[in-house]
């Protein structure tokens, strides 16, 4: 089994500063994490490989200091970690991330064939949701997301079983592979690092790729390949401030009963 | 190569050597993309069309909608109702079950065709899945999450703005060259046009060329998660819990109040952390988007990350015994002051005006009959 995991690094806080002209992150001076969906991929990647044996490869797409990240996803117990960093990667939205992802995929698919790729269900300084499919939907592999459980694998038959978290309900999905997941945090509980996966994932070489290394067009990398563009960045409009109806040492009884009458003659609550 | 061993040919066209399409400005008009489960339209849909036709007609295009299924022709006639002048549908047996590889096929034949040049879809768990693979395929932006859809009459630009980095900042994103120009928008941020039965329009049926195995992947079964799933981006009144509970056992003073309201409980994401109540409950950026006629925040501080996800409920009300809270700055009503004395009295005071002998009267939730009235 080869299996390969997404991950990237995010700001630790959402209190974060934009650079105003490009609209992009400024990532200086704000401390850093593995994305918390993709740690799930990576642990599940992990499991896969304790039951079948095989391959687990990291691979972040980021600034150096990204090898951080990769570094840390290490002490679950994977084999090998790849960052792919430069310049001309800079400023990618999601169609240029998917692209540059997808290419550094079929390299290592060329390397060692994959059979299952994992991302988190999403990245919490986007939210969007998109690199996932996007990567599926390059390479032409099964797009399975919001996955919280894989329940059967067989590597011989090239079928996976898995089951995806909908709203209010669970779907059971046979697919083929290789295949694409993205998870949800219900998929597992995190290890705690062992020493042995600890001292080698201190001892690892992250390799770092750029663009000489892939086959892909740069026109289609960067801030030249995304299709989207920030234009304007502005602080969210404010609610009218309301009323303070009761403060401190005020009846609660009072104040209950007045708040029942203010959503009566407002109409939000009809008239009894 | 990976993508040497599926779908080919279909594939390396979006893959490599690709040149974009038809210039911009060959593409016009206005799409929703219809979602639905076992043939019934999901409201975000509907919702979407409500915007649809406010950008349609500052472009001077028709409105018009996708519907996808298997036997699914009586929503093309739904989305005549709620404002499309024209449907496209897609009726094929593949398309029974929601599965991205046909879906995506289906969409992107469509868009290849008629050329769109805005493409908007539900931020759910369909749409996100199915738009990040249609964008990818037509090589063009998608823009996640938007709140708020506006177009540059000059430009013909769709200047889609959604909150960044956890809403700390609201982003405008323009998708200059490419088209069509996608987004997806959450449930219940866009406000639920009006339906009208009389409207008439065209419905243009396309056929679907995919065999059953091509596609890879089959849908064993869907279980129902009934008992636990938990409806609030539908609930009119949601009752939410924070921090300042203290212990779970307490949110049952929320349930009492929410039970006299026939509202739905929410949660800040502290109160779901402490293993309080189920991550369904919770609203806000990692949780769900809400827009009730009522939110009660009752020991929620108000954290941006929070407020994102019900600041657009119609009105808020605030207990907190903290004045600093910044809860505050977003609430209709606000009560500085104890929850565990506010909370029980609310509740008593509403089952007063409850057992009124009108309200009783009309039986089961009076409460929540007379709400949808607005
Ligand atoms: C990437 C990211 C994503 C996040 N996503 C979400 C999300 O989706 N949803 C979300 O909610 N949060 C989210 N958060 C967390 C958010 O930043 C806050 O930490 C969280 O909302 C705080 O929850 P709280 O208001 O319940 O707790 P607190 O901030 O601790 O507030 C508790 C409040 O209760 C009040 N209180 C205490 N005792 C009483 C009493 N007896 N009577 C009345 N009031 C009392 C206090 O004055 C205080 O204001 C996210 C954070 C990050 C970094």
């Amino acid at each position: 089994m080869h299996a390969v995991c997404c991950i990237k690094q995010v700001p630790d806080t959402t209190e974060v500063k934009i650079n105003r002209k490009t609209g992009t992150l400024e990532r200086k001076g704000v401390p850093s994490i593995i994305n918390p969906y993709d740690v799930h991929g990576v642990e599940e990647a992990v499991r896969l490989k304790e039951k079948y044996g095989g391959t687990v490869t990291l691979l972040s797409m980021g600034p150096p200091q990204a090898r951080d990240a990769l570094k840390k996803a290490m002490t679950f117990g994977a084999d090998r970690a790849i960052l792919l960093s430069s310049r001309v990667f800079a400023g990618s939205d999601t169609l240029a991330t998917s692209y540059i992802l997808a290419e550094a995929l079929e390299k290592i698919d060329a390397e060692e064939r994959i059979d299952l790729i994992f991302c988190g269900k999403q990245a919490i300084d986007g939210d969007t949701a998109q690199v996932g499919p996007g990567i599926a939907t390059r390479t032409g592999v099964s797009q399975l997301t919001y996955v919280m459980e894989i329940e059967a694998v067989d590597f011989t038959k090239g079928e996976i079983i898995v089951q995806r978290k909908l709203h209010g309900a669970r779907e059971r999905v046979r697919a083929r592979l290789p295949a694409l997941l993205t998870v949800v945090k219900e998929i597992n509980e995190l290890r705690r690092a062992s020493l042995p996966n600890m001292i080698k994932a201190a001892r690892s070489e992250i390799e770092v790729w750029d663009e000489k290394d892939l086959d892909g067009e740069v026109e289609r990398m960067g801030l030249k390949g995304s299709p989207t563009a920030v234009t304007k960045i502005f602080p969210p409009a404010p609610r009218d401030r309301g009323e303070i109806i009761a403060r401190e040492g005020d009846d609660p009884e009072e104040a209950a009963a007045r708040l029942v009458e203010l959503l009566v003659v407002e109409k939000v609550i009809a008239d009894i | 190569m990976l993508v040497r061993r599926l779908r080919r040919a279909y594939r390396r066209a979006a893959v490599r050597g690709y040149k974009p399409p038809a210039a911009a400005e060959s593409y016009r008009g206005v799409w929703v993309l219809v979602e639905q489960t076992a043939g019934e339209g999901a409201p975000v849909s509907w919702e979407l069309m409500g915007v649809g036709t406010k950008l349609a007609s500052e472009l001077g295009v028709p409105l018009e909608a996708v519907v996808l299924g298997d036997g699914v022709e009586h929503l093309a006639g739904e989305a005549i109702a709620y404002g499309a002048k024209k449907v496209y549908l897609v009726d094929d047996p593949v398309l029974a079950t929601y599965r991205t590889y046909p879906y995506t096929r289906a969409t992107v034949d469509l868009v290849r065709k008629y050329r769109p040049e805005i493409l908007l879809m539900g931020a759910t768990t369909f749409g996100r899945d199915l738009s990040g693979a249609v964008a990818t395929e037509l090589e063009t932006g998608l823009t996640a999450d938007c709140t708020r859809l506006e177009v540059d009459p000059e430009t013909r630009l769709l200047k889609q703005t959604r909150p960044a980095f956890g809403g700390n900042v609201m982003a405008t994103i323009i998708c200059k060259k490419h088209r069509p120009q996608m987004a997806t928008v959450r449930p219940r941020v866009m406000e639920m046009p009006k339906k009208d039965g009389s409207r008439s329009g065209e419905v243009v049926r396309e056929d679907l060329f995919l065999a059953e195995d091509e596609i890879g992947t089959w849908v064993l079964e869907t279980i129902e998660e009934k008992g636990k799933a938990v409806y609030l981006d539908k609930a009119e009144v949601i009752v939410a819990g924070g921090k300042g509970l203290g212990d779970a056992a307490n949110f049952e003073l929320l349930k009492e109040l929410a039970d006299v309201l026939g509202g739905t409980l929410g949660a800040s994401r502290a109160a779901v952390d402490a293993g309080w109540i189920s991550a369904e409950h919770q609203v806000g950026q990692t949780g769900i988007t809400v827009r009730p006629k009522v939110y009660f925040a009752i020991g929620i501080s108000g954290a941006v990350q929070h407020l994102v996800g019900m600041q657009t409920s119609d009105v808020i009300v605030a207990i907190n015994n903290d004045p600093k809270a910044p809860i505050f700055k977003v609430a209709t009503y606000g009560i500085i002051g104890d929850l565990f004395e506010i909370v029980p009295a609310l509740t008593r005071e509403f089952k007063a005006k409850l057992s009124s002998p009108r309200a009783g009267a009309k039986g089961g939730r009076p409460w929540t009959k007379s709400l949808m009235l607005r």
